[in-house]
């Protein structure tokens, strides 16, 4: 039983919880996720470590409510437990000095882009950070990003905030400019968000050859290499994200094939999501 | 029954009641239901009470068959139990799932004078030996013992059921704010890596069969013993992949819970070499067992195997047991199972995946195995309950493509094999015939080819090139106490095997912290 100590609504739908989850928090290391289960019906579901205390013991994990076990998370309270909390998992980022980074991060992606931005600053990177959001108020950790960036551009897609827009627009001007010797070079890309838009970001930098890599987020069950559900093709070759990612190069990965599998279980997702709203609807919890 | 027992010994084990099979398919509750206390009585019986029993040398930990036969046909079966926990510590699982037909009950005195283990001499003997007790058709069938075991297994359930509630068998590792007893949390299990009195205590890696049976013995020659286990659910393959209608899960829990109590601690959600690491462990532990097993998936690597509708046995298995997809929209975890589903592969594994499918609705259920029904490495019961299921078997057949649709699989090319020469195993070496493609449609592909070992990476751990840990006759790895059994050193094996390996690593474990020496004397 793992303790949330700390709950936040960061925005309409996302939520921030600080785990009580000592040998995780011990080891957690930029990139990496826990799998976690809700109660005893519930689903394995991967969740990216946002930030990680070993003095205290928690593990911060942020989410958006969009299926059936995210809104069961969300509905916890302070004090409340999480029954299993499991990590930390998969490959920690690659951070190292590279110059001049990029860190892009869409939705609640943006969580996943937030360890990363902060672990390549701390080694002394120049840190360019673009988070976007559909609109104003979906947009999460603003002030945090700031904090671990040099640079800190926001677009949304209504642009209720910062530029109208995606995050890939911003990432090809910034990219142009540089090649137009207008601006600092950028030397390495990470990014992470919406398949779609992590499949942008791949295009926006195939064309300068610049080494950018994506956090990837397939269905997973074990998140231990158990079960190959998490499979993604990556420079022809298949491999599971849980162990050998969950962070991949970005121009080897098969982003159709991904949004595919992704799109595995579609139907049955709405179906829990329907029951569980027509349940609360008749004054269940 | 009077009539029957003056007849002498019956020449075939009483059958045993299992559930009709065109009801079966649409649950997935227990398919044997096991012999009640008469039937059981009279099976005991029919054991010869052998003076040199054959059964035992089949064993692989040595159970003392006749003995608790012979409290069976006395019924007391308390005693029964008693003597078989002396050296199984899971007969309910093991009565069920153990390949008896290979082991004791193949060397049976009963059966076995048409079987090619007899000398000459030793089958006259036989002979006379059953004439004296009145045996005499030829075609014998040994004493059930697999069926007998669990019998006596299923009496002790029943009679402890009454004092233990059902229980969850795990705590994890977290720690909320008030302590469950039995599993140490996360914080707990931080004051635990010092050096003091850790040679009293034994980690256990892995929860399977190999790491309980280990945990089993050392918890009986007094050493503090902590599984750490990185699934939440404890007991390995016993409880994510061999499916409910054939070992039910409250089976499993009730042996764990045994252990529990006994005082073996366990604590889920711990991915050894992740959350932490066997370096670590060694600090504060005498002595580290490794038995992770192998459950890492294979794949063939033919074009379209990431088509959505194909899995992993381990996932389908996965899905449907640790998760109970089977009970989706009750439970959260999904499974997609369609009209037609292909299995490749031939073993247990194989199998429990086609029945599973049946019983998720499918309307078609195929084993695509490349082989003939003969080297299937399955057991035989099972092969003949999913035939009467309506399994059906594709033989010398494997996949070499897929064909999808808008992502999906939804045709699966074969090529006919034919059998060469033996290879290694002993088994006919399949060959591919040219030109032989044919098409088989499918919604539902598993992928049921065996199994990789999963061992933690652990600094001058020596494994082999198949990613086996390599130990020593008695568990010991190349890592001072660091001991290692199971699937993980020697690959996809039985459960059996897995628990000797476990049991024998407990022995060398208390030996090795007894006289604090790794290698053994010279002299
Ligand atoms: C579907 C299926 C059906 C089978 N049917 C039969 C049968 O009928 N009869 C039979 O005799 N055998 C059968 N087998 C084989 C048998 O189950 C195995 O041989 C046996 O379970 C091996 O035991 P083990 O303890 O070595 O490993 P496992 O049972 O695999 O247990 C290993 C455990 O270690 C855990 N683990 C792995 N890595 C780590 C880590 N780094 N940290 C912590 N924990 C870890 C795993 O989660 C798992 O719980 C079957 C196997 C399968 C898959
Ligand atoms: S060999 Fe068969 S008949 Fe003899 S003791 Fe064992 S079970 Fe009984
Ligand atoms: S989630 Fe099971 S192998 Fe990656």
């Amino acid at each position: 039983m793992y303790e949330i100590v700390e709950k936040r609504e960061l925005a309409p739908g996302i939520k921030r919880f600080d785990v009580f989850a000592p040998l995780v928090a011990r080891r957690a290391r930029a990139g990496q996720f826990v799998i976690l289960r809700v109660n005893e019906r519930g689903e394995r579901i991967p969740l990216t470590i946002v930030a990680a205390d070993a003095k205290k013991g928690t593990v911060t994990i942020i989410f958006r409510e969009v299926g059936k076990t995210t809104k069961k998370l969300g509905s916890l309270r302070e004090g409340d437990c999480i029954l299993d909390f499991v990590g930390p998992l998969g490959v920690p980022a690659s951070i190292k000095k590279y110059g001049c980074v990029a860190c892009v991060g869409g939705g609640v992606g943006v969580a996943a882009v937030y360890p990363r931005a902060r672990a390549l600053k701390a080694v002394g990177n120049y840190v360019i950070s673009i988070i976007g959001a559909r609109s104003k108020e979906l947009l999460i950790l603003e002030r945090e990003m700031w904090e671990v960036s040099d640079e800190l551009y926001v677009t949304t897609d209504d642009g209720s905030k910062g530029r109208r827009g995606l995050v890939s627009d911003v990432l090809r001007d910034l990219l142009e400019a540089a090649a137009a010797g207008r601006r600092r070079k950028i030397d390495f890309v990470t990014a992470a968000g919406p398949v779609a838009m992590m499949k942008a970001v791949a295009e926006v930098t195939r064309p300068y050859g610049i080494k950018t890599v994506v956090s990837l987020n397939p269905i997973m069950v074990d998140g231990t290499g158990m079960c190959g559900s998490c499979r993604v093709t990556v420079g022809g070759e298949t491999k599971f994200a849980c162990v050998h990612g969950p962070e991949f190069d970005a121009h080897l990965v098969d982003f159709d094939e991904l949004l595919s599998r992704n799109a595995r279980y579609l139907e049955e997702e709405r179906l829990a999501l329907e029951l569980l709203e027509r349940a609360a609807g008749n004054g269940g919890a | 029954m009077q009539a029957e027992a003056e007849e002498g010994v019956r020449a075939t084990k009483y059958p045993m009641p299992e559930q009709d099979p065109k009801e079966r398919i649409k649950n997935f509750e227990e398919v044997a239901l096991g012999y009640d206390e008469e039937t059981a009585v009279k099976e005991a019986k029919r054991c010869l009470q052998c003076k040199r029993p054959g059964c035992v040398q089949g064993c692989p930990v040595g159970v003392d068959i006749p003995a608790f036969i012979r409290a069976i046909q006395e019924r007391d079966f308390d005693r029964g139990i008693e003597v078989i926990r002396e050296k199984n510590s899971l007969p309910a699982v093991c009565g069920r799932v153990c390949p008896h037909e290979t082991q004791c009950e193949s060397l049976c005195w009963l059966s076995v004078g048409c079987s090619r283990y007899m000398r000459p001499e030793a089958r006259r003997k036989l002979e006379e030996h059953l004439k004296r007790h009145g045996v005499v058709r030829v075609k014998r069938e040994p004493v059930a013992i697999g069926r007998l075991e669990r019998f006596l297994a299923d009496y002790e359930l029943r009679k402890r059921a009454g004092a233990v509630g059902t229980l969850r068998t795990t705590g994890g590792q977290g720690g909320g704010r008030g302590k469950r007893r039995g599993a140490p949390s996360g914080v707990e299990v931080a004051e635990l890596l010092c050096e003091r009195g850790k040679e009293q205590r034994v980690a256990v890696v892995g929860s399977g069969p190999a790491g309980l049976s280990c945990a089993y013995e050392l918890v009986r020659l007094g050493y503090d013993v902590v599984i750490f286990e990185a699934l939440h659910e404890a007991g390995g393959v016993l409880t994510y992949g061999i499916p409910e209608f054939r070992l039910p899960k409250h089976v499993v829990k009730a042996e764990i819970e045994r252990l529990k109590e006994l005082g073996v601690k366990i604590v889920t959600n711990v991915v050894v070499g992740r959350t932490i690491t066997v370096e670590e462990l060694l600090r504060g532990f005498g002595a580290v067992f490794i038995g992770t097993g192998a459950g890492l998936p294979r794949f063939m690597g033919v074009p379209g195997e990431n088509l959505n509708g194909i899995y992993s046995a381990n996932e389908f298995l996965t899905r449907i047991n640790l998760m109970k997809a089977y009970r989706f929209p009750e439970y959260d975890t999904p499974i997609r199972v369609g009209r037609r589903v292909a299995v490749v592969g031939g073993g247990n594994v194989a199998l429990d995946c086609a029945r599973c499918a049946l019983r998720l609705g499918a309307e078609e259920s195929i084993i695509v195995y490349r082989r003939t029904e003969r080297e299937m490495p399955a057991r035989a019961e099972e092969i003949k309950r999913a035939r009467e299921e309506g399994v059906r078997f594709e033989f010398l057949a494997t996949p070499v493509r897929y064909i999808g649709e808008n992502g999906w699989v939804r045709r699966m090319e074969c090529v006919r094999m034919r059998l060469g020469e033996p290879d290694a195993s002993g088994r006919r070496r399949p060959i591919p015939i040219e030109g032989s493609e044919f098409l088989i449609d499918v919604d539902t592909v598993v992928v049921a080819i065996g199994q990789r070992p999963n061992a933690p990476s652990v600094r001058g751990l020596a494994v082999t090139k198949r990613g086996t840990i390599v130990v020593d006759e008695e568990g010991k790895t190349s890592v001072r106490g660091v001991f290692a059994g199971g699937d993980v050193t020697t690959g996809a094996a039985t459960v059996i095997s897995a628990m000797s390996a476990g049991k024998r690593a407990a022995l060398a474990i208390h030996k090795y912290l007894r006289d604090q020496r790794w290698l053994a004397d010279k002299a």
